[in-house]
């Protein structure tokens, strides 16, 4: 008896979207600068439970590399959640609903923008020439992904995936939690570096642990700009707005 | 990740139309008036007057637009599962499906349902919106060959 093939619809997909796992799940056309980000944050803790963690569950409690843990566990399932799942991408017009669009403009092309009212407010409905279709409001298109996305609110390389609407909230999470983390983990290295300098000073305390000292280096380094985004995405998601919108 | 499987069922047509399904199709856009929030219009298309008669349509228009309110309305249990599933870093989405997935699964079975028991019979079928990233409400009249109209116009649109 011959077996039916299924085609799933990841295989036939129209956009630049790559999907693993038999399309359970999906990133960017080029996910390398996640990768980094994974490498970054997974490295750095890694190191940070090896070497700050033993000694200041010892010295200070053992609560820290819990609580170390707990946010490491939230930032990396935040992130994969943000990176491997689908922002909202609208699909494409098929090709009945294309035809009917073009066919009542008698033969040309549609126009580039249609007026709705919203609330009795006019707004413009943008007209997408590759998906063929009037985008919804607070929709945009990706020119990398090359796909519509419902709330658009831009495409990041470091999660590998744009964020829209269907991601904004683990996203979120992932920067807020990202900024605790590197919060915390900054600050158990700099106390496990005193503490250790107390008793035999910093030469020494730097010697027996450079672990400490790059783990406090990369932290203190990307903190800035991640509490600066925390920042920025808890105005945003206050005002309702999304980059794009803030942008224009 | 269970939010990239694009729900299946009856209503799905794959990734090539099934025969049945040919035929002229009417749009049914989304209704603006009142926000952002999904939600179709009710306005009766005049080809499908030969086929379905109006209050039926418009049932299943409302009917439609009711799930996906309530799919929509943020309320005390919504909050906390998704204060559970940020707790639980997202682990619970193993077991568990969201609120929006759940009314999604009823707005499908609804479809199916009507299409089985109302429009089908009738020649008419009615495509998930979700299949259209809940742009449009798709409606095919089965059994019309595209080819048949003489002013070689023979889909139609609805504007707002």
């Amino acid at each position: 008896m011959a077996s039916r093939r299924v085609t799933r619809k990841w295989e036939v997909f129209a956009g630049r979207n790559r999907f693993w796992c038999d399309g359970r799940l999906m990133t960017a056309p080029h996910p390398g600068v996640f990768l980094l980000t994974l490498a970054l944050i997974c490295g750095t803790c890694a190191l940070h439970f090896a070497f700050d963690c033993p000694f200041l569950a010892v010295r200070v409690s053992a609560a820290v590399p819990a609580v170390g843990a707990a946010l490491f566990v939230l930032t990396l399932a935040a992130l994969l959640r943000t990176a491997l799942s689908d922002p909202g991408i609208i699909p494409r017009a098929a090709t009945a609903e294309a035809a009917a669009l073009e066919a009542a403009e008698a033969g040309r092309p549609p126009p580039r923008a249609r007026e709705v009212l919203v609330r009795g407010r006019p707004v413009k409905l943008k007209y997408c020439f590759t998906c063929k279709m009037f985008r919804p409001p607070r929709a945009s298109h990706c020119s990398l992904c090359d796909n519509c996305v419902d709330r658009f609110d831009h495409h990041c390389p470091w999660v590998g995936n744009c964020v829209g609407k269907r991601n904004y909230r683990s996203f979120y999470t992932f920067v807020v939690s990202l900024s605790f983390l590197a919060v915390f983990v900054f600050a158990c290295a700099v106390t496990h570096l005193a503490l250790a300098a107390r008793g035999a000073g910093v030469a020494a305390a730097l010697h027996a642990s450079p672990a400490s000292a790059l783990v406090a280096a990369v932290c203190f380094l990307s903190v800035w700009s991640v509490l600066g985004l925390a920042g920025f995405h808890t105005y945003l998601a206050s005002t309702d707005q999304t980059t794009n919108e803030d942008v224009d | 990740m269970a939010n990239n499987r694009i729900p299946s069922g009856p209503n799905t047509p794959g990734s090539q139309q099934t025969p049945t399904q040919q035929g002229i199709k009417i749009f049914i856009q989304r209704d603006y008036s009142e926000g952002t929030a999904v939600k179709f219009q009710t306005r009766f298309p005049p080809e499908l007057e030969e086929r379905i008669d109006r209050q039926t349509f418009e049932h299943t228009i409302e009917r439609l637009n009711e799930h996906f309110e309530m799919a929509e309305t943020a309320d005390c249990s919504t909050y906390c599962e998704g204060c559970l599933a940020c707790l639980t870093a997202y682990f619970i989405y193993i077991c568990t499906e969201t609120h929006y997935e759940k009314h999604l699964r009823k707005v499908s079975k609804f479809i199916a349902t009507q299409n089985e028991r109302v429009y089908n019979p009738r020649g008419v079928h009615i495509t998930d919106p979700i299949l259209r990233g809940l742009r449009v409400i798709e409606i095919t009249m089965i059994d019309v060959p595209n080819c048949q109209s003489p002013t070689g116009n023979n889909t139609s649109i609805r504007h707002t």
